[in-house]
């Protein structure tokens, strides 16, 4: 990757992904190993589309985590809370 | 031109809802110590409707001020609200006894909150409904008791119209009801009102920079002399399973033995 402001918004992302899996259900190590798994198989990538592409994917995982954060603890509440 | 808003959002550190609480040794309280907390999830509602409020525009929000009482460890729930956009905070500190012995009651918390409303100025109140450790349900109410301003509770939905009114639908047994109040006011929130957003992590460099008052119980003038008691506090009976019965002969004898029919 030769594009430092590029690389600067796949390292940002990285971090919030990071970040957001503090919290992860199945644990953080089981996140951190796959996140970065994940990361590292598109190392290979060159092409400026390619790595936009994959930062978009990226973003829609972590809309994707938060989303399932949100339900999960809004099931939980509406369990223990009964139907209002 | 409507009046800008000044909004108080008061936050309770509480035991994460995701952990399951377990009682003490001398069935006192529930144990504390080494349990994850985080910002009890109707505040997060609370601070989420504020912001939201301050991103429509209209009226304009001129602060949002963000309050908690509580240990040292508060600082943190505090920061989370900043992180989620309200814009400066204040920690009553109340050094923790331990097992949530030092905790303020509900009509402590409000008695607080209304020197807090006297000396800031804000012109509307956002609370949670109920902390899900205690689950009271008090604290807007006597709050709105003791400032005498109108108040909305467990709000599903809230509208400005012209002229400084607020209409604010409630859920209600079987149904919602709507109500208008004018400012200022006390409004609760309901689990359905809005989805918090998750603190992004620049918004959580950027809060560390917020400003964060360090208050006591005296700078307010506040007692915090208990009128209730815990006298126990137990875990409930772990659920019986149930039994299959081998035809119809079978249930109806089972139904007559339990004196269903």
């Amino acid at each position: 990757m030769t594009n430092p402001g590029l690389r600067r918004e796949v390292i940002n992302i990285y971090k919030e992904l990071l970040n957001l899996g503090k919290n992860y259900p199945q644990g953080y190590p089981y996140f951190q190993t796959h996140l970065h798994k994940s990361f590292a198989s598109q190392t290979g990538l060159q092409d400026e589309k390619d790595i936009r592409k994959g930062i978009e994917r990226a973003e829609y995982v972590k809309k994707e985590i938060e989303a399932l954060y949100y339900l999960k603890r809004y099931r939980a509440l509406r369990r223990r809370y009964g139907q209002a | 031109m409507p009046t800008p808003l000044k909004i108080l959002v008061p936050v309770k550190r509480v035991i994460d809802y995701a952990v399951k609480p377990r009682v003490n040794k001398a069935r006192t309280a529930v144990e504390t110590a080494g349990v994850k907390h985080s910002m009890n999830p109707f505040d997060e509602l609370s601070i989420e409707a504020a912001v939201r409020m301050r991103e429509r525009k209209n009226p304009p929000v001129d602060d949002i001020l963000a309050l908690s009482a509580g240990p040292a460890k508060c600082v943190d729930v505090l920061r989370t609200a900043m992180a989620m956009g309200a814009d400066r905070s204040i920690h009553v500190e109340i050094p923790d006894a331990g097992q949530g012995q030092a905790e303020l009651e509900p009509l402590g918390v409000a008695k607080l909150l209304a020197k807090v409303v006297a000396e800031e100025g804000p012109n509307l109140v956002i609370l949670g409904k109920q902390s899900i450790d205690d689950d009271s349900n008090q604290t807007g109410q006597m709050l709105a008791g003791l400032l005498g301003w109108g108040q909305a509770t467990q709000a599903s939905k809230i509208e400005f119209d012209d002229g400084d009114r607020v209409s604010v639908t409630r859920e209600v047994d079987g149904g919602v009801e709507t109500v208008r109040f004018p400012l200022p006011g006390i409004i609760t929130t309901d689990l359905r009102l809005n989805e918090p957003r998750y603190a992004s992590l620049p918004n959580i460099m950027k809060a560390k920079k917020k400003k964060l008052e360090k208050k006591t119980l005296s700078d307010y003038g506040v007692d915090e002399g208990r009128r209730l008691k815990t006298v126990r506090v137990e875990e409930p009976p772990p659920r019986k399973g149930g039994g299959k019965v081998e035809d119809v002969d079978g249930m109806i004898a089972k139904l007559k033995e339990l004196g269903a029919i």
